[in-house]
């Protein structure tokens, strides 16, 4: 895109000066947003920088206090998200909205009902219609195919075809990529830039900066509610962008060093594990970690990597196989017996297992200990001891509270998983098992926590580090194993380990990859 | 600081304000739909139209209520077991769990302190009455442990089984009301008297221990869900489930203890019934202390020293509520539609508060995910 090109165009959406205050805090601080037609408009910016209310403001679901909407420079009022619908603003929920089972075409149709009469739908012709949008984008769908045995890049191009079937002209995707292999994401940066040539605007809501650079026609980046900085992808590079949102320096890639694995602290052997509905999902997993070693766990979601964490912390039956740590036996144990073992665990969903929201902070950095001297002499709480060590951790692990009587859920992100890395890391640990410890974290935090955890790999404490992140496994670990479907497909050493064939092990577990490969010697 | 003191004052006052506003909102609207009915039906059944007649029937509801020294021993009579019932309600949503079936566990607990008391009868007080309440006690704790042991065990959502519960406890008291322990050759259902094992009265007529027993469960509770581990167990399972099962805390045993718990309070209500002020029981023992206990845990909501004002209010209009009758010719029954109309605007609070926007304040039902969600099916491994 030329600057000649752009002067000519009038944006197809304008925000401005939006202003949303809360109590105590200004979201959004007269924001100034032009999202041009065609283009790929990237807003860059921590957790709690203002991303979010923004979008909820052009979507209907905020108010703003100040400022205006133009669509094709008109000012608009959007007071609902079908307002938003009806002048042509979808959005794409970084959870799908979609009903797993129903099929695609029930899916896209959920209240846009095409009828063929007042009683019965017109399928045929939604059906038409869908596979024409699909192939439009370069993708060929099957509208009949329930959703829920769609792989989640899939879904998500369903929520796209949802949003182009009611005519959308603005697209706003809420991190799309959270939750996909590399190779998905690209499939579905294909699919947007289609979409943006056909003259779409897409606003890509992001905080990797990787991304942003080879997606975005533009970015702009927020910082505390106020927009600091609008670029293009060429005039500028990673580091730049992290300064930006970050507003100081940031060291992106975490500074290791060498490790020193010791003896093997964890070892699993044949490990067996059922999910909720008594399916086997993890099918005889074998590893061990040493001490002063992180060892990375590569796989999409959904793998059976939450089904062998909770295993190994004792919130699962283990149906067949072993677990130990030094030469304890822990198979079987409760979360307790595990976590006075010497095991701390940060849980990859903090608000579900890893924290209690409308606790205090003091009381969820004592959450595990709270029955233990110092915090409790027999059954009676010890609140002066445990507001001492929330003090304490606060102090510690810079957590940003009011208070250590604040309730937890009224902090940001990374500040919430502050809290649960400083009750897990603040005491004797032998084995550390991080399940996705920086999803939806800002660089800021993420930084933070690395930084704790290599701290830790070099005080020759185990790591254990499942993530769906692979950057995030590719720069932690000593080691990386990809779990697919259920099984370890691979173990690699992390110095010489190649990201597209971690990435293509992810995706594929091996398989199809060995095919091609017996197909190309064949031919 | 002389400047701090008043801001730090101002906040406290806005914190109570957060709690107190919505209840006191809702007693408010009630007590105007009361009046709305008290014209209304005196419209329907023709009579002179009165514009203060509401008034003069809610002046003699207070002065029934706090007229006079007796009237208000009367109250705190009345009071009671509703505190108890209300704590058997709060523990249990504490916990994460909605115990309706206070009502069974309340006659449970009256038919153990009066089988109990009548056998000791004729023992010295200081044994008998012990005796009797421990029965009253046990007889709760069994009723609230089975719910809570079929919901630790196998999923059984507590709400359906304590309904179910109550209907089993009102047949087990029909039952032995007229078998076991019906006097002989009575010509109505109706156990002998408790004796030895009343409370002893301590101030004005009927003035008895059963009251100073519910101030001090009020303040035992509070202290041991806030200052005990236990405690902080049973909160932090009735907040999360999932989060105390990951830090190490067993929610089924807690679930199972909670309801146990809850039982027991429930049977003291039923035990304070008995002792306190009925001494004996008929087969028609029907008061609804056991349902006004739900109204009280959700006015005060859950927090176990908001039940003393809440427990207070609703013995009041009970113990007001003849006199209402006798000066202005409103039924008794005003008060059983001011109180459901109270519970109405709690249970509605979320929309409530989309119409009203009142800011700051906490919706009155604390745990909401616990009413559809069960996590004892099976589905994690504690």
């Amino acid at each position: 895109m030329t600057n000649a090109t752009e002067a000519v165009r009038a944006p197809a959406l304008e925000m401005r000066g939006i202003t949303k205050r809360y109590p105590g805090v200004v979201a959004n601080n007269h924001i100034d947003l032009k999202i041009r037609p065609g283009e790929i408009h990237a807003l860059l910016g921590e957790n709690g920088a203002g991303k979010s209310t923004l979008m909820n403001v052009l979507y209907g679901l905020a108010r703003p206090d100040e400022g205006e909407i133009l669509l094709d420079g008109e000012v608009v009022q959007i007071s609902s998200p079908s307002d938003a619908i009806a002048r042509g603003i979808n959005m794409v929920h970084q959870h799908f909205m979609l009903v797993p089972v129903l099929s695609v075409a029930e899916n896209i149709l959920l209240g846009e009902e095409t009828m063929a009469n007042r009683v019965f739908l017109d399928r045929r012709e939604a059906h038409k219609r869908i596979v024409e949008l699909g192939r439009r984008f370069g993708f060929e769908i099957d509208p009949d195919v329930r959703v829920g045995s769609l792989s989640v890049g899939w879904q998500q191009r369903v929520e796209i075809l949802k949003a182009l079937y009611r005519d959308a002209r603005i697209l706003v995707l809420d991190e799309p990529t959270a939750v996909l292999t590399p190779q998905e994401t690209e499939e579905i940066f294909a699919v947007l830039r289609r979409l943006a040539d056909a003259g779409h605007s897409v606003v890509f809501i992001s905080h990797k900066l990787y991304e942003v650079l080879e997606i975005a026609d533009r970015i702009t980046v927020i910082r505390r509610g106020a927009v600091v900085g609008e670029r293009r992808p060429d005039e500028t590079n990673e580091e730049d962008l992290a300064e930006l949102m970050v507003g100081r320096g940031v060291q992106l890639v975490v500074d290791r060093g060498e490790s020193h694995p010791g003896d093997v602290r964890l070892k699993v052997e044949g490990l067996e594990v059922n999910d909720d509905r008594g399916n086997r999902v993890v099918h005889d997993v074998s590893f061990d970690v040493r001490a002063g070693e992180i060892f990375g766990i590569a796989g999409v979601a959904g793998n059976g990597q939450d089904e062998l964490v909770q295993a190994l912390v004792g919130l699962r039956k283990i149906a067949a196989g072993s677990v130990r740590l030094g030469d304890r036996d822990l198979t079987g144990r409760s979360p307790r017996a595990v976590n006075e073992a010497g095991v701390a665990f940060v849980p990859a969903d903090r608000h579900r297992y890893g924290l209690i929201l409308p606790f205090s902070v003091a009381d969820n950095v004592v959450l595990t200990a709270y029955y233990r001297p110092p915090f409790a002499r027999s059954f009676l709480r010890h609140d002066d001891a445990i507001q001492a060590a929330a003090e304490r951790a606060i102090a510690e692990y810079d957590i940003r509270t009011p208070s250590a009587l604040t309730r937890v859920g009224t902090l940001s992100g990374g500040n919430q998983q502050k809290v649960v890395v400083a009750r897990e890391f603040d005491r004797q640990v032998r084995l550390l098992i991080l399940d996705q410890p920086t999803r939806g974290l800002d660089v800021g935090s993420i930084e933070f926590i690395h930084k704790r955890v290599i701290a830790m790999r070099d005080r020759s404490t185990a790591i254990l580090l499942v993530s769906a992140e692979l950057d995030e496994v590719l720069e932690m670990s000593d080691r990386i194993a990809v779990i697919y479907r259920g099984r370890i497909v691979a173990v690699r050493d992390a110095r010489t380990a190649d990201k597209n064939e971690i990435g293509l092990l992810m995706a594929t577990g091996g398989g199809e990859r060995q095919a091609a490969t017996t197909v190309g010697t064949a031919t | 600081m002389t400047e701090a003191s008043p801001r730090v004052r101002r906040r406290a006052l806005a914190r109570i304000w957060a709690i107190a506003a919505l209840p006191l909102l809702a007693i408010l609207i009630a007590l105007i739909v009361g009046a709305v009915i008290i014209l209304g039906s005196e419209l329907i059944a023709g009579g002179p139209f009165n514009p203060i007649l509401p008034l003069t029937a809610y002046l003699a509801l207070i002065q029934g209520a706090f007229g006079t020294f007796d009237a208000v021993v009367d109250t705190l009579v009345a009071t009671s077991p509703l505190v108890f019932g209300g704590l058997a309600v709060a523990v249990a949503f504490r916990a994460g769990l909605f115990n309706i079936g206070a009502q069974g566990q309340f006659l449970m607990g009256a038919l153990g302190a009066v089988a109990a008391g009548v056998a000791v009868s004729g023992q010295p007080s200081i044994i008998a009455i012990p005796i009797a309440v421990a029965a009253g006690v046990a007889a709760g704790a069994l009723a609230g442990f089975i719910p809570g042991f079929l919901k630790a065990t196998s999923g059984a959502h507590e709400v359906v089984t304590t309904i179910m519960l109550n209907y089993i406890a009102i047949q087990i008291l029909a039952l032995l009301v007229s078998g076991p322990l019906k006097v002989p050759n009575s010509p109505s259902p109706v156990t002998f008297e408790v004796g030895n094992a009343s409370y002893p009265v301590l101030f004005g007529p009927n003035g008895h221990l059963g009251i100073v027993i519910a101030v001090v469960a009020v303040v035992v509770l509070s202290w041991v869900l806030y200052r005990t581990t236990l405690g902080f167990e049973i909160r932090a399972v009735g907040t999360n489930p999932d989060a105390a099962a990951n830090a190490g805390m067993r929610p089924r045993g807690i679930t199972v203890l909670s309801m146990t718990i809850a039982g027991a309070l429930a049977g003291l209500a039923g035990t304070d019934v008995v002792l306190g002020s009925a001494h004996h029981m008929t087969s028609s023992f029907g008061t609804t202390v056991g349902f006004d206990s739900i109204a009280v845990a959700l006015l005060a909501r859950s927090e176990p020293i908001g039940i003393l004002p809440a427990a207070l209010l609703f013995g009041a209009m009970r113990a007001g509520a003849d006199l209402m009758q006798i000066k202005a010719q409103i039924p008794r029954e005003l008060v059983d539609v001011i109180q459901a109309t109270i519970l109405l605007v709690l249970v509605a609070t979320p929309v409530l508060r989309r119409l009203i926007n009142l800011r700051g304040t906490k919706a009155a039902i604390a745990p909401p995910p616990t009413i559809t969600r069960s996590y004892g099916s099976g589905e994690a491994q504690p």
